[in-house]
């Protein structure tokens, strides 16, 4: 193992690009997901009835283990089929829930008194969801994208499995070569990434979230 | 001349519950009308009718002549001043921004905003300068209550609700307070309805007092009035126990 820093620096170049491919896979279904899970979040937050039921739906979803998952899409039209989109929308659904889940318990934990506040100085209710809703529940959802980035950094890594790149292929082949460096070539980087990725959403939460500390 | 608000002849349940019925007041043109009685009685609910948090299943309730139902509710709750416990100030805004509220949602220019928060604040002791930045988080609960009431008056409505204003502070703060509102009272003329549990607060408070109990009127006058000729048992009782 004495070797595995200089092994690292020379192979700098495919590691490289593998970490930009893994990492655009994660940012481009992470940022999917909350497009999605913003907005479903915040109407789920209004509908107490139908919440309970789409949560605990998206909770199943999120027990299908990611290799099944990924086999299951590969047949799927348009969704589906061999490379980084079926890597996308499986990795979208595993961020969804976080997501989700922490919209709507942002969303529903802001204090009744100071809906009530807002509604009776006469916001509409966009107005209301605008400027005082969401950023009071702004570092929930924040700390519920950090949630679902940092799952799916460890998830990319299945994603060469469907031909989608990122640092999977290195660990793919190590594993293929019984290669214990190539291995860990793919599998350091990827944990370094999720914890630096995990510490810059950390920093923007308590940025957000300023006005707590008095 | 039209009166601030009016209640005719309202009913409301909620749930199987049936919290106000037959309700009739009426608060005059810069008058202050404090509704009291037990928790229960119906009075938040009364206020909550005025600014349509809540609609009455029966009755009509009238703001300066209006019949509320025939009013889009996001306007007439511009035209009301709003003062809650605690203030219910919005917690990531400072004082400044909390104040200028509601002129922020009928488009006040600016300048005339920050001009006009700054009078507010200075009216209710709290000078822009030092409190401005602020945020809730760093105020006192009676500095609170200050802002909340500024906030209130902001785009100076005619008619202000108040729901428990002063509930929530200790007894200095708020007796300082309330000395404090009958001098913005008489500064500004505004009719108001205040909802309290307290007596004392409402005989300090208001010039006429509306008992209620059990979602029903028991009896509206001037503190003489309610002392020397109350209309039943409950009045008197209530009355002899709020002094007490």
């Amino acid at each position: 193992m004495s070797g595995l820093p200089g092994y690292f620096w020379e192979r700098r170049g495919e590691i490289g690009a593998l970490a930009g491919q893994h990492l655009a896979l994660v940012a481009i279904s992470t940022a999917l997901a909350v497009a999605v899970g913003l907005p479903v979040g915040v109407a789920l937050a209004r509908r107490p009835r139908v919440a309970r039921p789409v949560l605990a739906f998206a909770s199943v979803v999120q027990t299908i283990p990611s290799l099944a998952l990924f086999g299951f899409l590969i047949p799927l039209p348009l969704i589906g089929g061999i490379g980084a989109r079926t890597a996308i929308v499986a990795l979208l659904f595993y961020a969804l829930l976080p997501i989700l889940r922490n919209t709507h318990a942002g969303i529903t934990s802001v204090d009744p008194a100071i809906v009530e506040a807002a509604t009776g100085l006469g916001m509409t209710q966009r107005e209301r969801l605008r400027s005082v809703e969401l950023p009071l529940a702004l570092p929930v959802v924040l700390a519920g994208v950090r949630i679902a980035a940092v799952v799916s950094i460890g998830l990319a890594t299945i994603a060469a499995a469907v031909g989608a790149g990122g640092l999977g292929v290195l660990i793919y082949r190590g594993i293929a070569t019984v290669d214990n460096r190539l291995i860990l070539a793919g599998a350091v980087p990827a944990a370094l990434l999720a914890l630096l990725v995990d510490g810059a959403l950390g920093l923007a939460e308590r940025r957000w979230s300023a006005w707590r500390r008095a | 001349m039209i009166p601030a608000v009016q209640f005719e002849g309202v009913r409301k349940s909620l749930g199987d519950r049936v919290v106000l019925d037959g309700f009739t007041l009426e608060v005059r043109s810069g008058e202050t009308v404090a509704l009291i009685g037990p928790s229960g009685s119906g009075k938040t609910t009364a206020l909550k009718l005025v600014n349509r948090l809540l609609e009455p299943d029966g009755g009509a309730i009238r703001v300066e002549g209006r019949d509320v139902r025939a009013e889009d509710p996001i306007a007439l709750r511009r035209r009301l001043g709003y003062v809650i416990q605690e203030g219910g100030l919005f917690p990531h805004w400072n004082v400044r921004e909390n104040v200028e509220t509601v002129p922020r949602l009928l488009g006040w220019p600016e300048e005339r905003r920050r001009r006009r928060a700054e009078e507010l604040l200075e009216m209710v002791g709290l000078p822009a300068a030092e409190f401005a930045p602020r945020r809730p988080r760093e105020l006192s609960g009676g500095q609170r209550q200050r802002v909340g009431v500024a906030r209130a008056l902001a785009a100076d409505p005619p008619t202000v609700l108040m729901d428990e204003p002063f509930g929530a502070l200790d007894p200095i703060a708020r007796g300082s307070l309330q000395r404090e509102f009958l001098e913005w009272k008489r500064r500004l003329g505004k009719a108001v309805l205040l909802v309290t549990h307290d007596l004392r607060e409402a005989f300090r408070l208001a010039d006429r007092i509306a008992v209620l109990e059990g979602g029903r009127l028991r009896q509206v006058g001037t503190r003489e009035e309610l002392e020397r000729s109350p209309a039943d048992a409950f009045v008197r009782e209530f009355v002899a126990q709020g002094i007490a």
